[in-house]
Order: C-alpha cells, then structure tokens, then sequence
C-alpha cells in the first residue's frame, strides 16, 4: 500500500467523508425542501466514509497484529463505525427521517476528535485478540453496545429536538423533517433493548472469566464496566415500567451515553502500555 | 374574403377580477355549465374550446379568429344572467402567449386564492378531460394543456408552494402527525358537536385517524355530529374517562370557563405517561387552561398557535410563488414558437 494511504490518512478520510455527508444534509435541509436524490447523495458520501474507516482499521490491525482495540483512539473510532453499521440497518428497517444526516454528524465528530487528539494514540494496550475467543466476544460486544449506545443517543437528541420544536411552535427548517414523537420513542425503546443485551451478554461472558482468574481486571475496570452495564439496566427497567418516559427517558439516554464515553479512559486503563507499532510490509 | 387568422384566448373571471358578488352570479352549476357548452359549441368560428368552471373561476379557453372573442362575452351573459356592464368590469381576456402563461399559473395553484392549493389541478384536469371526451379540443388546445400539466408537476415538485397547511383544521391534523406518525392508531375526541369541531373532526377522519369520538353537552347534537364525523357519540360527563384513553383532544365548546384543567389533563396523563397526548383548543374563551401545557408528555395548541402556523406557510408558500411564475414564464417562452406556428397554418 502506498505510504501516503497509512493508517490515520485512511481514517481521516472517512471522517471527512462523514463531514461531507453531514454538511450537505444540513444545508439541503435548512432551505426546508430537501433536493432530490438527498438520500443517495447522503448515503453515498457515508458508505464512503464507513468504507475508508474500515480500511483504516485494517491497516491498524495489520499494524498491531490484531483487532485495533487497543486504545482509546481505536476504540472511538469502532464505536463510530460500529453506530454507522447500525445506522445501515436500522435506518433502512425504520426509515428514519433525519438519522443519516445525525448519524454522519455523530460519526464525524468523534473521528475527527479521535483524529485530533494525540495522546488517545500514543499508547496501546496488551493484545486482547488471537489468544480467547471469549474475551474476545467480550470485548467486541462491548464495543459494538456502545456503538448501540451511541445511535440510541442520537435519536434521543432528535426526540428532544423534536419535543422542543412542539412546545415552542419552533416548527420549520431542520425541525420540519424530524420523525414523529411517537416513532422515535419506539426506536429509543428498541436500541435501549438491544444495547442492554449485548452489553449484558458481553459482561457475562467477561464476568466468566473474571471468577478463573480475578487479577486480570483491575477494580477501576471492574466498578466502571458494571456500573454502566447496570444503570444501562435501570433505565431499560424504568422505561419498560413506563416510570421514566418522554423527555426525562431522552435526556437520560443523551447523558448515559456521554458518561460510558467517559468511562472508556478507566475500562481502557486497565491494558495500556507502551507499543511500538511496526506495520507489516 | 379570406378568414382572419385564429387566436388562442382566455376570457373570464377569477376572485382576483370578480367580487364574490358576482362571482355568485357567476357560477356555474352543471346544467348552466352544460347550457354554456352547447351554446359555445354552437359559435361557428370557435374551432377549440375548454370551460373552466370551479368556485373562485370561470374560464374559458378556446381557439377562434379575434374577433369572435366578443360574440363570447354576450353568450356568457346570456347564461349567466349577468348584464354587460356587470362582465365589462370584471372579464379579462388574454390572447397568444399571454393565455398560455395564465393557464400554467392557474394549473400550477400559483393564481389560487390560496397559492400553492393542490386542488385546482385536479379541477384543470377534469375539464380539459370533460372537453376532450366531447371532442372540443384539438391540436392547439391539447399540446397547451398536456404541457400545463406538466409545468404544474414541475412546479410542485421544484419548488415549495404546496408544502406547509394553510387551514386551521389541516394544521391541527399536521402536528398531529409529527407527534404520532401513523394516524391510523390515534384516538381522536372531539369536544363540541359545532361546525368547527366537526370539520377538524373531518379533517381527522381524512387522515385516517383510528377513531372519532364527538362528546357535547347535548347527546344528540353529539350523534348527529358524530354521524358526519363517522364517529361515535358521548356526554361531556364522561370527559374524565375520554381523556385518559384519548391521543388527540379537540375542543371548540361556547363554554365561558376552561373545560379541561391542567390537574385533569394531568391526572389523565399518569394513566398513560408513555403516550403522548395532543390538545387542541380552537374555542373562544378557551376550554382548556393553558397550564396544562406543562404537564409532561402533553402539547397544547390554541387558535391562535395554528393561526400563525397557518399564516406563516401562506406567506412561504407566497415567497416561492416568485419561483414557480419563472417557471411559466420560461415554459410558455419555449411552448409558445410551435404553439403560434400551429396557429400560423390555420390548424
């Protein structure tokens, strides 16, 4: 490959893609009448980006001889692509109006953040994959429930906007094209429902093999993972009970979700020393 | 003597010509609209012929020597009952490229009492349908009205005037959409069996709404609204269970104080807090207190709310009307050549 496409040019040009994507709906969509084809154009510039983002962790994983989850930087940027590989899904199953133009906005920002900030790649952690396929099912699961985490935030924020448009008459421009109250609740329900469960899986997969061999997770690591795991529960619970709904369950997915992100320094902590990467060539 | 040349025409009245006065006197039902075919139908030199006929307009388009025209305006009296001097005021008559650029803007709702209406359309496309089956139209006719359709499409499509209501009944029916999607599920009470809780409440049933509850003071004012409504009936005394299981609440009582009080609306609400819960208030004095719009999950328009609403995307639908008239203008530019040429052979 040549040197000019390395690692980090690759993943850039994914970010910028998802940039693209993200300016071209927005401007389309103030002017209230979205352009013909909006869709495509948006879809083409995201399939884009996810397809320079993965090759860009192919080559970090040539580099590192294994799965690029080894630091925060490789773990932000898997939430990402992970969120846009739900987003193909999900926003075709649902045809959410808007979700596109959010998701490449999400995507965007935190590779582009990932990008910018140096030190979240100055370090890798040990390998986690090619010795267990549990741990290794454990942590993929993990990721990928973020990256559900990650989507649910953002159809959360469209529902407050949403909500906020409706109660202060607030009804054009980019609000015009919002889904429904009703629609992005159900969808908040389901994501919430789907994360839960990958990310419960995942920790009971890890929690297997923490109770072999208790040295291999650090308490930080430990009280984090399961703290997460377990207001991710409460919640669910709460809205499944109807106790928690509306804009107080949206601002609490928006703000849970912005705390697991945070919570990925401690989780990460736990493997991170120094690794020299030499690709392969 | 030779046969002066034919002319493609307009000649009519519009609301934008015509008081409602006359436009009254005007209108057309369908035997005069029928009487006034047969009696066009009848002019030798008229060679095509369209009538336009709607609530706001009546039209005729045709293809004649000009100086037929005014032997039209005469048989238009004679139908309609209106004087000379009565037309003279409010006929226009437009000829050659001018009437072709005002069939487009007619067609594309640009001309509409309300720009941007998507119903004149349909109105343009059953009389020319109406006119072809009677073989009234021919070469020039045709070509005109088959590319008015389409610069009409062109028009709605490229440009913003039919986006956004612009009724009271049709907005209340579009936020109801952006809170629910789906219509087909919502349950619909209509507090107040008087003529504007009827049409919201038709308005609803035209969206499909799940069902229709009509509740009144007087029950069988309820079940006759509630007959029109396709709906079903109930006292004002059952509000309080209505309320609970409702989506959509309307209300346009003659109450003098609030029917619906926030401590209602929120005791409702901790029977469904999942579900949100829509609450028009189209009544004067208001039904319903305005503080229950703080209650959590509930959102609360009043008349003057979807008024505003209303007025805003009149005047963005009258902002894009700048666009859609290039549109015409462009179209009829490049229509009018082959147009004037078909006329130019005598057809």
């Amino acid at each position: 490959m040549s040197s000019l496409l390395t690692d980090r040019a690759l993943l850039w040009l994914g970010a910028l893609l998802y940039l693209a994507g993200f300016l071209t709906g927005l401007v389309a969509l103030t002017r209230r009448q979205a352009p013909t084809g909006l869709r495509t154009i948006l879809n083409t510039f995201l399939v884009g980006g996810w397809g320079f983002q993965m090759a860009g962790l192919y080559v970090r994983g040539l580099a590192v001889g294994g799965c690029p989850l080894s630091n925060t930087f490789e773990i932000v940027q898997f939430v990402a692509w992970s969120a846009m590989v739900l987003y193909f899904f999900v926003g075709t199953a649902f045809r959410v109006s808007l979700l596109g133009l959010f998701a490449a906005g999400y995507a965007a920002a935190l590779a582009i953040l990932s990008l910018l900030i140096a030190p979240w790649d100055a370090v890798h952690g040990q390998k986690i994959f090619g010795h267990n396929p549990w741990i290794e099912l454990h942590a993929a699961l993990a990721v990928f429930s973020y990256g559900v985490f990650g989507l649910l935030a953002l159809t959360s924020l469209m529902h407050l906007l949403q909500n906020w448009s409706l109660r202060h008459k607030r009804l054009n421009g980019l609000f015009w094209f919002l889904p429904s109250i009703v629609q992005l609740d159900q969808i908040n329900f389901r994501l919430l429902t789907l994360g839960v469960l990958l990310l419960s899986i995942s920790l009971g997969v890890g929690a297997v093999w923490w109770l072999r061999d208790s040295t291999v997770v650090d308490l930080p690591k430990l009280i984090v993972t399961i703290g997460v795991g377990l207001v991710y529960l409460v919640v669910w619970f709460l809205r499944w009970r109807t106790k928690l709904v509306a804009v107080r369950f949206a601002w609490v997915c928006v703000v849970l979700f912005f705390l697991a992100l945070l919570s990925l320094g401690p989780v990460n902590s736990n493997r991170t020393h120094h690794v020299t990467l030499t690709p392969e060539g | 003597m030779e046969t002066p040349p034919p002319v493609l025409f307009l000649l009519g009245a519009s609301h934008h010509t015509a008081a409602l006065a006359v436009r009254e006197k005007l209108a057309l039902d369908e035997t005069r609209a029928a009487t006034l075919a047969t009696r066009l139908q009848a002019i030798p030199d008229l060679r095509e012929f369209t009538l336009l006929n709607t609530c706001n307009r009546v039209e005729v388009y045709g293809v004649a020597p000009a100086a037929s025209v005014e032997q039209l305006t005469s048989t238009l009296g004679e139908v309609t009952g209106c004087t000379h001097a009565e037309l003279a005021g409010v006929l226009q008559t437009r000829v050659g490229h001018h009437a072709v650029e005002h069939l487009f803007a007619v067609a594309a709702g640009l001309d509409s009492q309300l720009v941007g209406e998507a119903e004149i359309l349909g109105q343009v496309k059953a009389a020319y349908d109406g006119a072809l089956a009677r073989h009234l139209t021919g070469p020039v006719l045709n070509r005109v009205f088959q590319k008015a359709f389409q610069a009409a499409k062109h028009i709605r499509t490229h440009t913003a005037i039919g986006t956004g209501q612009v009724s009271v009944a049709t907005v209340a029916v579009d936020l109801a959409g952006r809170i629910f999607g789906d219509l087909a599920t919502t349950k619909v009470l209509v507090v107040g069996a008087g003529e504007i809780g009827l049409k919201t409440a038709q308005a609803f049933q035209s969206r499909g709404a799940g069902s229709i509850t009509v509740a009144s003071r007087t029950l069988s004012n309820a079940e006759a609204a509630a007959t029109q409504a396709g709906g079903w009936a109930a006292s004002l005394a059952e509000l309080p269970e209505l309320l609970a299981t409702a989506d959509i609440v309307t209300c346009a009582t003659a109450a003098p104080g609030h029917l619906l009080g926030a401590a209602a609306v929120a005791a409702a609400m901790k029977q469904r807090p999942a579900r949100p819960l829509f609450l028009i208030d189209l009544a004067l004095p208001r039904d319903i207190d305005p503080a229950a719009a703080a209650v959590a999950n509930v959102f609360l328009y009043n008349l003057d709310d979807l008024a505003v609403i209303a007025e805003g995307n009149l005047a963005r639908r009258e902002a894009e009307a700048a666009k859609g008239r290039a549109i015409v203008a462009e179209r009829t530019a490049a229509l009018w050549p082959q147009v004037a040429q078909t006329l130019s052979r005598g057809i």
